[in-house]
């Protein structure tokens, strides 16, 4: 049944399959960032023939809207100076109080827009790569995070563009902290593959008191996310292992299933 | 059989990856992205040689793990598995019946992702599995099914539309003419 050039294809494609697997990390990172390089046109044009309908919109869109824009935005940008002037302020008041009780001076996030490319074809897992890589300064671990809250981190960073993996992907775990009386603190882990805007916070305490409804941020441990990054809401809890720890689902803040620009953030 | 078939089913699996990673509405629809590499490896195992299917697998695979979070290569076995076991059962298939293509389709994606994921599993990753994962299961198996079929026309109208047809020889041999009447 088996010819000697059926023996050849399995022996070949068992062969490559083997030299691929026992490539060492860095040398399989750079292969796929090779392999997925080819998409690159592909996406561009993509994108291209997204922005033009956008572009026909913008062209056709009459002036008398674009000046009612461009005074909203204007006065909406009053008003955040006005506010960056008030938080000036209070962060310079709050950097003399922490010299003065000797803690470290806490420096200002820099942030970088992204546009999502695309998105993980596999089902098992939940990552997006994003059009930013090593050129724009982008390393491994970085948060990533859109005005509603914190979507994920970089995981893999080529030269034009990263991985980053969400929040609700086994290999995404974030210490985060509920705002209630008792600040209960837990791990954000993996959700069921079907709905991406929940995730279980485990680990809190057995006797945790939580609300529905009650606010999840980063609590700062663990060193990639600073604290405060809001991440969702309570849905429920429950009690496990006969009340040795509490378990919670969350609401995440920021809408997975529309992720369009993201912001990585440079602490 | 020529190597224009070949091409072809390497494009058209390029495209259906990018088109797994750029297209998210299956997705956010049903809840699981349809994978094309398997409707395509059936129609390579049934209809091209064995070097197109180790190509398919090779490169469909890696282009695959390229754009995702698997590791690199683990696509390749589970698609060239599947693939090399159609090729060698094929004359045994009716693959020109609907209905079988329909079937084969639809082993073939079910399979797909499960020894991917047993894969995976085995090389110590933590994939995304849940109960979720079975309805997953469920709308690779049946979007695979539904596809194969199309998939088979599809190439079938590209092979008479663009692929050329080997020359058949003339059984004339002018040594063999029978000569009539007196010479």
């Amino acid at each position: 049944m088996l010819k000697k050039k059926h023996y050849l294809a399995l022996g070949a494609v068992t062969l490559m399959a083997l030299l691929v697997f026992s490539l060492p990390q860095r040398a399989t990172s750079r292969l796929k960032l090779a392999a997925g390089g080819l998409f690159l046109p592909l996406f561009g044009l993509l994108n291209t023939a997204q922005q033009l309908p956008v572009d026909a919109a913008n062209a056709v869109m009459p002036r008398r809207a674009l000046l009612k824009e461009i005074g909203e935005l204007q006065r909406e940008n009053q008003q955040l100076r006005i506010q960056g002037a008030q938080t000036a302020a209070i962060a310079l008041e709050n950097d003399q109080l922490r010299a003065l009780v000797g803690w470290q001076r806490q420096t200002p996030w820099k942030l970088k827009l992204a546009n999502v490319v695309m998105r993980d074809p596999a089902n098992w897992w939940r990552t997006v790569q994003i059009d930013l890589g090593s050129r724009d300064g982008l390393r491994e671990n970085l948060p990533v995070l859109t005005p509603d809250g914190l979507v994920g981190h970089v995981a893999a960073v080529g030269f034009a563009r990263s991985q980053v993996v969400l929040m609700g992907d086994p290999n995404c775990r974030v210490s985060a902290r509920v705002e209630n009386p008792a600040h209960d603190v837990g791990v954000i882990s993996a959700s069921g593959p079907l709905d991406g805007s929940l995730v279980e916070l485990t680990y809190l305490s057995g006797n945790a008191v939580l609300k529905s409804g009650q606010n999840v941020v980063t609590s700062g441990e663990g060193g990639i996310f600073p604290p405060g990054i809001p991440i969702g809401q309570i849905v429920d809890s429950r009690a496990v292992e006969f009340g040795l720890y509490t378990e919670a689902r969350v609401k995440l803040s920021a809408n997975f299933g529309a992720l369009e620009r993201v912001w990585v953030l440079f602490p | 059989m020529n190597v224009f078939n070949t091409i072809l089913i390497l494009a058209a699996a390029f495209l259906a990856v990018f088109g797994e990673a750029a297209f998210p509405l299956l997705r956010h629809w049903l809840g699981a992205q349809v994978d094309l590499l398997p409707v395509l490896m059936v129609y390579a195992a049934l209809n091209t040689d064995i070097v197109t299917v180790s190509l398919l697998a090779l490169l469909g695979g890696l282009w695959f793990d390229a754009l995702s979070a698997n590791p690199l290569g683990i696509s390749i076995v589970p698609l060239f598995a599947i693939g090399f076991v159609i090729y060698l059962q094929r004359e045994l298939i009716l693959r020109e019946v609907p209905f079988a293509q329909f079937m084969l389709g639809a082993v073939a994606s079910a399979a797909a992702p499960a020894l991917c994921v047993l894969l995976l599993l085995t090389g110590g990753q933590e994939p995304l599995l849940g109960w979720g994962s079975l309805w997953q299961w469920l709308v690779m198996t049946a979007g695979g099914a539904v596809a194969t079929p199309i998939v088979f026309e599809f190439f079938n109208w590209c092979q008479k539309a663009f692929g050329y047809q080997p020359r058949t020889e003339t059984s004339f041999r002018p040594d063999r003419e029978i000569q009539r009447g007196r010479q």
